[in-house]
C-alpha cells in the first residue's frame, strides 16, 4: 500500500478534526478503564506465566542432557522451543515495555529485565520502544518498515537489491535474533561510517552486544552441551538447542510480519506528520498502521499478545493479559468511526505479509504491466533497472508508473461503459 | 588473620558454570523459584500465621530467610508487601522474639483508610511471602537493661514494648528488673494484647496500669507522679502518639530524667501543584518545578541531561527512581507517592511535580 496521503481515497479523510480528537478521548478512556482495575489478578498473572516459562526451560535442559534418546531429545526441543518464545514474546518484550513497572517489583521491571536473545536489552529498548512505537508506519522513520534490507511500501524506491528480499527475508527469519541485533544497533548505517568517525555510543553498543551473544552462544553451544557429555548427549544438545532458537526466531518473525506487513496496514508519509502531532492524531496512526491475528488462546499466549498488535499500539503499556479484554471495545470504536479493523488468521496474515514481501521485490507497476505476451521486453527492462544505474532506473519506474495507470484507467472506463 | 586468597574454590566455579548455563538469568533469581528462604537468597519471609489480635488488628508470624540477621527486643523491620500487585513498604515493630525457631512477628493494627495495614489485618494468608529490611532501631534496653523501668505506651505503641517483654519473660534465667506499664486505650477492648498483659500483672512480673480513653480520659503527663510516686529512680521508655511523646519529652527534660522515645513517623506527603525537584547526584541543587510541566521538561530547561525517548508518554525510556515525593501523571491526574527504599520509578516525560521530590540521577 502507498502512503495513506497518496491513495486515490485517504481512509482518514470522512474524519473530522473533532473525530480524530473524541477517537483520542474514547481511547484514553479504555485505558482508564484498565488502569482503575489493573491490580493482584494481573501481577498473579505475570509472576505465574514468569514461573512456567523458567520451570519448562529449565526441566527442558533438563531434559535434554539425556538428549541422546531420541524421545528426550524430541520433548526437551520442544519445550525448549516453547520457553524461549515465551520469554521473548510475552514476558520480556512486555516486562521491557514496561507493561509490569507499577508492580514496583525490582526483579521484572523495564529498567532490569534482560532477556533471552542476542540482542541487548538497552538496544531492543531504545529501537523498539522509542522508535518504532513513536515513528510507527512512517516511512523513512520507521526502520521496522524492512528492517533496512526489505521495502514493504511502494513509497520505498526499489533498489535491485530488493530482488533477492524473499531470500533476505527467509534468512532474518532464521537468524532472526541475530538480525534483531544487527537492526537495533543499526549495524548498516554505522558500519559505512569510517571506522574513526564512529560514535562512541555505537562502540559502546557493539561491545555489550558482542558480549551479550557471546554469553548466549556459550550458554547454549557450550556449556549446556558440555554438561551432557556425561551420557554421550553433547552434539544431541547442542543440536537441540540451535533447533530450539530456530524455531523460536522463525515463529517470532513470523508474527512480527503480520504485525505490520499484511497488504492493507496503512503507512504514513513524514511530511504529512506535524511535529505536534495530537493525541488523537498518534492514536489513528497507531490503528491504522497495526494488524491483529485472530485465533486460540494459546495462539495469543505464544505470540506474546502480538496477536493484538492494533490493541498493543495503541497501548504498549497496559498489561498484555488485558488486551484480549478491550479488544471488542477497540474494534468497536472502528466500526463507529468506519476503519478497517485489520484482522485474519495466523495463516492468512503470513500469507498476506510473505505476498507484499514478494510482490515488493519487483519495481512499483511491474507485475501490472507484465503479461506473458511482453514478457521479454519487461524481463529486459527490469535487467536495465538493474544494471545501468540510478538514472536508468528512476526513468524506467516513471514510465512504469505511468503505464501501470493508464492500464488501470482503461480497465475503469470499459467496466464503466 | 584474613585470608586474601582469591583463588576460585570449587562452590564458585561451580557457581560460575551454573550461571553460564542459565544467562541472563542470575542463578539467585532461578533458585529463588524453588528454595526462596534459602541460605544466600534475599531478604523475605514467608507468612506462617495470621493471629488476630482484636477487632482491627492482628499478629502475623513470618518465618524469616536465612538472610534475616536476627534482632533486639524493641527493634522495627521494614516489610515490602504486595497489596493488589503493587510492593509497598512500612515499618513495623518486631513483637515476638528472638526465637528459637527463628520465627519473627509483627502486629498490625488496622488505620482508617491504611491500604498495608488493612490487607495486612484481614487479607494476609499463610503462605503468602513478603520482603524484609534489616531490623532497625534504638528503641531497645540495653546491657545491662536499667534495675527499674517505666513504659509508657498508647495504641500501638505498645508493639516494641511487648516485644521486650516477651523476651524478657521467656528467658532462662529469670529477669529482676521492677517493670511498670502504664498503657492507654480507646477502650478496653481496644486494648492489644490486653489478655496477656493483664496475666504478666497478675502474676507480678509487671505493675499493669491500664488506662481506656473512654473511661478514664487521656492519659495527662502532669499527672505521672500520681500513679508512679518513684517515677524519678525509673528510667522510661515511651511509645505513642506524637502528641504524648511531645509531652512526656518536655516533662522528662524539665526534670533531668532518662527518656528513650519510639516515634512512628507517619509517611503524611500531602500532594500540591508543583514543587521543588532535586537530584540525588547534586543535593546542594533545587529547581523550581511548577505542576503544569513535565518533569522531564524542567530538568533540561535548568540545564540537566535526562534520559528521553517518545516524550508522549509511550516508551518508558525516561523512567527514573523517585526516591521521595509526590508527582502527577498529566495525562489522567494519577498522583505517585514515595518515600526512602519504596523502589518507586516513574516517567519523567508525563509526571509533574506534585510537591517536593527528589529523583535518584
Amino acid at each position: 500500500m502507498t502512503v495513506i496521503t497518496k491513495q486515490p481515497v485517504n481512509p482518514t479523510d470522512h474524519l473530522t478534526d473533532a473525530d480524530v480528537e473524541a477517537i483520542g478521548v474514547e481511547l484514553d478512556a479504555i485505558r482508564q478503564d484498565i488502569l482503575d482495575v489493573r491490580g493482584e489478578k494481573d501481577a498473579a498473572y505475570i509472576r505465574r506465566v514468569v514461573d512456567v516459562q523458567r520451570k519448562l526451560e529449565l526441566g527442558s535442559r533438563a531434559v535434554l542432557l539425556v538428549s541422546i534418546l531420541p524421545p528426550a531429545w524430541v520433548i526437551g526441543t520442544v519445550g525448549l522451543s516453547v520457553a524461549k518464545i515465551l520469554e521473548n514474546m510475552e514476558i520480556g518484550h512486555n516486562v521491557m515495555h514496561g507493561q509490569w513497572d507499577w508492580m514496583r517489583d525490582p526483579k521484572i521491571h523495564s529498567t532490569t529485565w534482560e532477556w533471552d536473545n542476542a540482542s541487548t536489552a538497552e538496544a531492543w529498548k531504545h529501537s523498539h520502544n522509542e522508535v518504532h512505537h513513536t515513528y510507527t508506519n512512517i516511512v523513512g522513520k520507521d526502520n521496522d518498515l524492512g528492517y533496512g534490507i526489505m521495502r514493504v511500501d511502494e513509497d520505498q524506491r526499489w533498489h535491485p537489491f530488493h530482488l533477492g528480499q524473499p531470500l533476505w527475508n527467509f534468512i532474518n527469519a532464521c537468524f532472526f535474533e541475530y538480525g534483531i541485533a544487527a537492526y537495533d544497533l543499526e549495524l548498516g548505517k554505522n558500519l559505512s561510517i569510517p571506522k574513526d568517525k564512529r560514535s562512541e555510543k555505537f562502540k559502546a553498543d557493539l561491545t555489550k552486544t558482542f558480549a551479550k551473544i557471546r554469553r548466549q552462544a556459550a550458554k547454549d553451544y557450550l556449556v549446556n552441551p558440555a554438561l551432557a557429555l556425561p551420557t554421550g548427549s553433547a552434539i544431541p544438545t547442542l543440536a537441540a538447542n540451535f533447533t530450539a532458537n530456530l524455531v523460536r526466531n522463525l515463529w517470532s518473525h513470523s508474527v512480527i510480519m503480520c504485525g505490520h506487513f499484511p497488504e492493507g496496514v496503512e503507512t504514513f508519509e513524514k511530511k504529512s506528520i506535524p511535529a505536534d502531532e495530537t493525541r488523537g492524531q498518534w492514536y489513528l496512526r497507531q490503528m491504522l498502521g497495526s494488524a491483529n491475528i485472530s485465533g486460540s488462546k494459546a495462539m495469543h499466549l505464544m505470540s506474546g499478545n502480538l496477536s493484538h498488535q492494533i490493541e498493543h499500539h495503541l497501548f504498549p503499556d497496559l498489561p498484555s493479559s488485558r488486551y484480549a479484554e478491550i479488544a471488542p471495545k477497540v474494534e468497536a470504536l472502528f466500526e463507529k468511526y468506519e476503519l478497517n479493523y485489520h484482522q485474519a488468521s495466523l495463516p492468512r496474515q503470513v500469507g498476506s505479509a510473505w505476498h507484499k514481501v514478494v510482490r515488493l521485490s519487483l519495481p512499483n507497476g511491474f507485475l501490472a504491466t507484465t503479461t506473458p505476451k511482453n514478457l521479454p521486453s519487461q524481463a529486459k527492462l527490469l535487467w536495465a533497472m538493474s544494471t545501468k544505474g540510478t538514472k536508468v532506473r528512476r526513468a524506467a519506474q516513471a514510465r512504469l508508473t505511468q503505464t501501470e495507470r493508464r492500464l488501470a484507467s482503461e480497465k475503469a472506463a470499459a467496466a464503466a461503459a | 588473620m584474613a585470608s586474601t586468597d582469591t583463588r576460585p574454590t570449587l562452590r564458585s566455579r561451580l557457581r560460575s558454570v551454573a550461571e553460564a548455563a542459565v544467562t541472563p538469568l542470575d542463578l539467585d533469581v532461578v533458585l529463588d523459584h524453588f528454595a526462596p528462604l534459602r541460605a544466600g537468597g534475599d531478604a523475605q519471609g514467608r507468612i506462617v500465621e495470621v493471629r488476630p489480635e482484636t477487632d482491627a488488628s492482628a499478629t502475623i508470624v513470618i518465618k524469616p530467610s536465612r538472610a534475616w540477621a536476627g534482632h533486639v527486643p524493641g527493634q522495627y523491620v521494614r516489610i515490602g508487601v504486595d497489596v493488589d500487585g503493587v510492593r509497598l513498604w512500612r515499618t513495623y515493630s518486631l513483637t515476638h522474639g528472638p526465637r528459637a525457631d527463628r520465627c519473627i512477628s509483627i502486629t498490625v493494627k488496622a488505620i482508617e483508610g491504611g491500604v498495608v495495614s488493612n490487607h495486612l489485618v484481614h487479607r494476609a494468608r499463610p503462605g503468602q511471602m513478603l520482603q524484609l529490611g534489616p531490623a532497625a532501631g534504638e528503641f531497645v534496653l540495653g546491657d545491662p537493661m536499667p534495675r527499674k523501668l517505666l513504659l509508657v505506651t498508647a495504641g500501638s505503641g505498645i508493639t516494641p514494648v511487648i516485644g521486650m517483654l516477651r523476651n524478657l519473660f521467656s528467658r532462662a534465667t529469670p529477669v529482676t528488673a521492677d517493670i511498670v506499664l502504664l498503657h492507654s486505650a480507646l477502650s478496653q477492648s481496644e486494648v492489644i494484647f490486653g489478655e496477656e498483659l493483664r496475666r504478666y500483672g497478675a502474676e507480678g512480673r509487671i505493675r499493669l496500669v491500664e488506662m481506656h480513653t473512654d473511661v478514664h480520659g487521656l492519659l495527662e503527663v502532669d499527672h505521672l507522679e500520681t500513679i508512679v510516686p518513684d517515677l524519678a529512680e525509673r528510667t522510661t521508655y515511651a511509645c505513642g502518639p506524637v502528641g504524648l511523646l511531645d509531652s512526656l519529652e518536655t516533662h522528662h527534660t524539665e526534670r533531668g530524667l532518662t527518656l528513650h522515645l519510639e516515634r512512628f513517623r507517619t509517611q503524611l506527603v500531602t500532594p500540591g501543584e508543583g514543587g521543588t525537584l532535586a537530584f540525588t547526584s547534586a543535593p546542594d541543587v533545587t529547581i523550581e518545578a511548577d505542576g503544569a510541566r513535565p518533569i522531564l521538561d524542567v530538568a533540561e530547561d535548568a540545564g540537566v541531561l535526562m534520559p528521553s525517548g517518545c516524550r508522549i508518554g509511550v516508551c518508558f525510556g525516561c523512567v527514573l527512581p523517585l526516591t521521595s515525593g509526590a508527582v502527577r501523571d498529566l495525562r489522567n491526574g494519577e498522583v505517585t507517592i514515595a518515600a526512602p527504599g519504596d523502589g518507586v520509578a516513574i516517567q519523567t516525560c508525563i509526571n509533574a511535580a506534585a510537591g517536593p521530590c527528589e529523583i535518584a540521577h
